[in-house]
C-alpha cells in the first residue's frame, strides 16, 4: 500500500497514465459509452443485422455530414459562442450548389455551395464582433432568412443534381474503394483536430472562449478569431449540404432541418464544455458515431417514423443531462 | 548614466468614461530599481491608472512615455512588446487550460515545419520557472481551476516575472493570499527590483507598502493627493492622504 502512495508521488507529471489519473469522468466517459453502447446493440440487434459490415458502413456513411458540422461546433462552442444557423446553411448551400451545378456546371456548382456557407459565416461573425449581439440572437435570426431563402428559390420543389462528377465527389463515389462521404469526415477531423490540440489558432481559440479578458490582454485578436471561427462553422455546413446534394442527387429546402439538435449533442456528448474553455474534436466524433448508431438501431429495430423521432429526442436529452452534470456545480 | 531616463513616466493622464471623470490629473515617473506603490480607496483610480499603462484603455489627455519616448499604447500588444508586464486585479488567467499554456498565453512556443504547439517544451520551462520561484503547484501541467488562490497568483505573477524587460505593474497582487503566500509575493517584488526593473505596486496594505516602496502616490477619488518618499513619510501621514484629512498638493 505504502509503495503505491509513494510511487504515485514521484510519478512524472507526463505521459499516458498521468494523463489519465488527471483526467475528468467528462473526458473518457464518451468513449466507454461508446463501447459500451456498440456491446450492447451488436447483441440486441443482432439478428437484425446490426454488425454487418454493410450496416457498420452504413453508420459511418450517415453520419458524414453530422461528423463535418460537429467539428466547425467544437470550435465554436470552445469559444463560448454558438451557431444555431448551421442546419438551415445546409439547406441553403445545397439548393445554390445544386442550382448552379444545374445552370453553370461543376465549378459554380461548388463554389456556390461553398461560398454561401462562408458568407453566411462571415456576416454572422461580423454581426457578433462590430455589433456586439449574443450570438445565438444573430445565428437565430439567420437560420430564419436562409430558411425562408431556400424556400423561395426553390418554391418547396427538389432541384435534383445530374452531375455524375459532382455526386461521386461529395458523397456517391468513393476513391480507393472508400467512400468519399467517409474521407470527407476524414478530413474534416483530422484538419480540425490537428488545429484544435496542436497549434496556436486552437490554444488561442480555447483561451478567448475560456476568458475573453485574458485572451484580449494576451495580445489575442479575439474578434478576428470569432469572425473566421464562425466562417469556417458555416463552411463546415456547406460541406454538409453538398454532400447531401452528392448522395442524394438533388437538394430540398428541408435538409439538415433536423440536424441543429444532432450536431450540438454529438459535441457535448463528445466532451467539449457548452460554455467554452474546452473541448475535443475526436470526442465529438465518438459522439456523431453514438447518435447514428442509436438512430440506425432504431431503424433496425422496426421504429416508425413518429416513434424514432421521439426516441432520438429522449436520447439526446438524456445523454446531454448525463454529459452535462459536472457544470452545474 | 542611463538611469536618469525614467522607465515610466506619466505626464498629466487624464480619464474620463463617458461623463464620468475616473482620473482628474494625474503624473508620475518609476524608475529602474525602483518601487512605486500606488493607493487609494476602493473606486479611487488605480485599476484605471494600470490599465492605461497596459494599453487596455486609452487616456482621454496626457502622455505616455516609456524609456524616455512617448507611446501609444493602442492595444494591450503594444505594451507587452515595449516590455510592459502586467498582473491584473482579476489575475486574467485562463481557468480550464493548463498552467503552462497560461504561462505562455499569446506567446505561445511552436516547432517543426506545421508550426505545432511546442507543449513540452513550455511545460518544462514554466516548471523550472514556478521551481525556481518557489511557487508550490502540482505540476505545470495542471489545470488552473484545481489550484487554490494563492497557486493562481503565483502562477500570474511568475508570468509577469518571467517575461517583464521594463516595467511590471502589480494591481493588488496579496489580496487574496495568506500570510506565508504574501510574504512569498514581496520576496519576488524585491527580486523584480534587485533585477532592475520598475515595478508599480498597487496596494491596500499600508503595512506591505511602507515594507516594498520607495516611494508612495495618494489617488482619492481621481485626484492625485501627493507622491512622498516612503523612508521620510509614516503610515499615519499616507493614511490621511487617502481618507481625506489632507488635501491634494498644490
Ligand atoms: N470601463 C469603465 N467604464 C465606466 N466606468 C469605469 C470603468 N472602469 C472604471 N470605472 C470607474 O472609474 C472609477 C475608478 O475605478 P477603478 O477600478 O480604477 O478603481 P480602483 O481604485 O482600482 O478600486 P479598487 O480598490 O476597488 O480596485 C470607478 O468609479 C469606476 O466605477
Ligand atoms: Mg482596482
Amino acid at each position: 500500500m505504502t509503495t503505491t502512495t509513494s510511487a504515485r508521488t514521484i510519478a512524472p507529471s507526463s505521459g499516458p497514465l498521468a494523463r489519465l489519473r488527471r483526467a475528468e469522468p467528462s473526458s473518457y466517459i464518451v468513449y466507454v459509452g461508446f463501447v459500451l453502447i456498440a456491446v450492447v446493440m451488436s447483441i440486441v440487434l443482432h439478428d437484425d443485422g446490426f454488425l454487418t459490415r454493410q450496416n457498420l458502413i452504413n453508420i459511418l456513411l450517415q453520419t458524414a455530414p453530422i461528423t463535418v458540422m460537429a467539428v466547425g461546433t467544437v470550435f465554436v462552442l470552445s469559444l463560448g459562442e454558438i451557431d444555431l444557423s448551421i442546419g438551415a446553411v445546409v439547406a441553403l448551400s445545397a439548393i445554390m450548389a445544386a442550382v448552379q451545378l444545374r445552370d453553370h456546371g461543376l465549378v459554380a456548382g461548388i463554389v456556390a455551395g461553398l461560398a454561401t456557407g462562408l458568407v453566411v459565416g462571415v456576416v454572422n461573425g461580423l454581426l457578433v464582433t462590430k455589433l456586439r449581439l449574443p450570438s445565438f440572437l444573430v445565428t437565430l435570426g439567420m437560420m430564419g432568412l436562409c430558411a425562408g431563402l431556400s424556400q423561395r428559390i426553390t418554391r418547396l420543389q427538389a432541384v435534383p443534381s445530374t452531375d455524375v462528377a459532382f455526386n461521386g465527389l461529395f458523397g456517391s463515389g468513393s476513391l480507393a474503394g472508400i467512400s468519399t462521404l467517409i474521407l470527407w469526415s476524414a478530413v474534416f477531423v483530422l484538419l480540425g483536430h490537428f488545429v484544435y490540440r496542436h497549434t496556436r489558432l486552437g490554444a488561442h481559440v480555447l483561451a478567448a472562449g475560456d476568458n475573453v479578458r485574458a485572451a484580449r490582454v494576451s495580445g489575442i485578436k479575439v474578434d478576428r478569431i470569432k469572425i473566421g471561427v464562425l466562417a469556417v462553422s458555416g463552411l463546415s455546413a456547406a460541406v454538409a449540404g453538398l454532400l447531401y446534394t452528392g448522395r442524394l442527387h438533388g437538394a430540398t429546402y428541408t435538409l439538415g432541418s433536423s440536424d441543429l439538435l444532432t450536431v450540438i449533442a454529438a459535441v457535448v456528448i463528445g466532451g467539449t464544455r457548452l460554455f467554452g474553455g474546452r473541448g475535443t474534436v475526436v470526442g465529438a466524433l465518438i459522439g456523431s458515431l453514438i447518435l447514428g448508431m442509436l438512430n440506425n438501431g432504431l431503424i433496425l429495430a422496426g421504429l416508425s417514423d413518429s416513434e424514432q423521432q421521439v426516441a432520438r429526442g429522449l436520447i439526446i436529452l438524456v445523454a446531454v443531462a448525463l454529459t452535462l452534470r459536472e457544470d452545474k456545480s | 548614466m542611463t538611469d536618469t531616463v525614467p522607465a515610466l513616466a506619466l505626464t498629466r493622464i487624464r480619464k474620463e468614461f463617458g461623463g464620468v471623470v475616473a482620473i482628474d490629473e494625474f503624473s508620475l515617473t518609476v524608475r529602474r530599481g525602483e518601487v512605486v506603490a500606488l493607493v487609494g480607496d476602493n473606486g479611487a483610480g488605480k485599476s484605471t491608472l494600470i490599465k492605461i499603462v497596459s494599453g487596455i484603455h486609452q487616456p482621454t489627455s496626457g502622455e505616455v512615455a516609456l524609456d524616455g519616448e512617448p507611446v501609444k499604447l493602442s492595444d494591450p500588444s503594444v505594451a507587452r512588446r515595449l516590455g510592459v508586464e502586467v498582473v491584473h486585479q482579476d489575475l486574467a488567467i485562463a481557468d480550464h487550460q493548463p498552467v503552462f499554456m497560461n504561462m505562455f498565453l499569446g506567446r505561445e512556443l511552436v516547432t517543426g515545419p506545421f508550426r505545432r504547439l511546442d507543449k513540452k517544451r513550455m511545460a518544462r520551462e514554466t516548471q523550472a520557472l514556478v521551481d525556481e520561484l518557489d511557487v508550490r503547484i502540482p505540476s505545470a501541467r495542471s489545470t488552473i481551476r484545481d489550484l487554490s488562490g494563492g497557486q493562481r497568483q503565483g502562477v500570474a505573477i511568475s508570468r509577469a516575472t518571467h517575461w517583464a524587460k521594463n516595467l511590471v505593474l502589480m494591481d493588488e497582487p496579496t489580496a487574496a493570499l495568506g500570510v506565508a503566500e504574501t510574504a512569498k509575493v514581496e520576496e519576488l517584488i524585491l527580486r523584480l527590483r534587485e533585477r532592475n526593473l520598475a515595478v508599480l505596486l498597487v496596494s491596500h496594505n499600508l503595512d506591505q507598502v511602507m515594507r516594498l516602496s520607495d516611494r508612495v502616490t495618494v489617488l482619492r477619488r481621481g485626484v492625485q493627493i501627493g507622491t512622498r518618499t516612503t523612508a521620510s513619510t509614516d503610515k499615519n501621514v499616507i493614511v490621511s492622504m487617502i481618507t481625506g484629512l489632507q488635501t491634494a498638493d498644490a
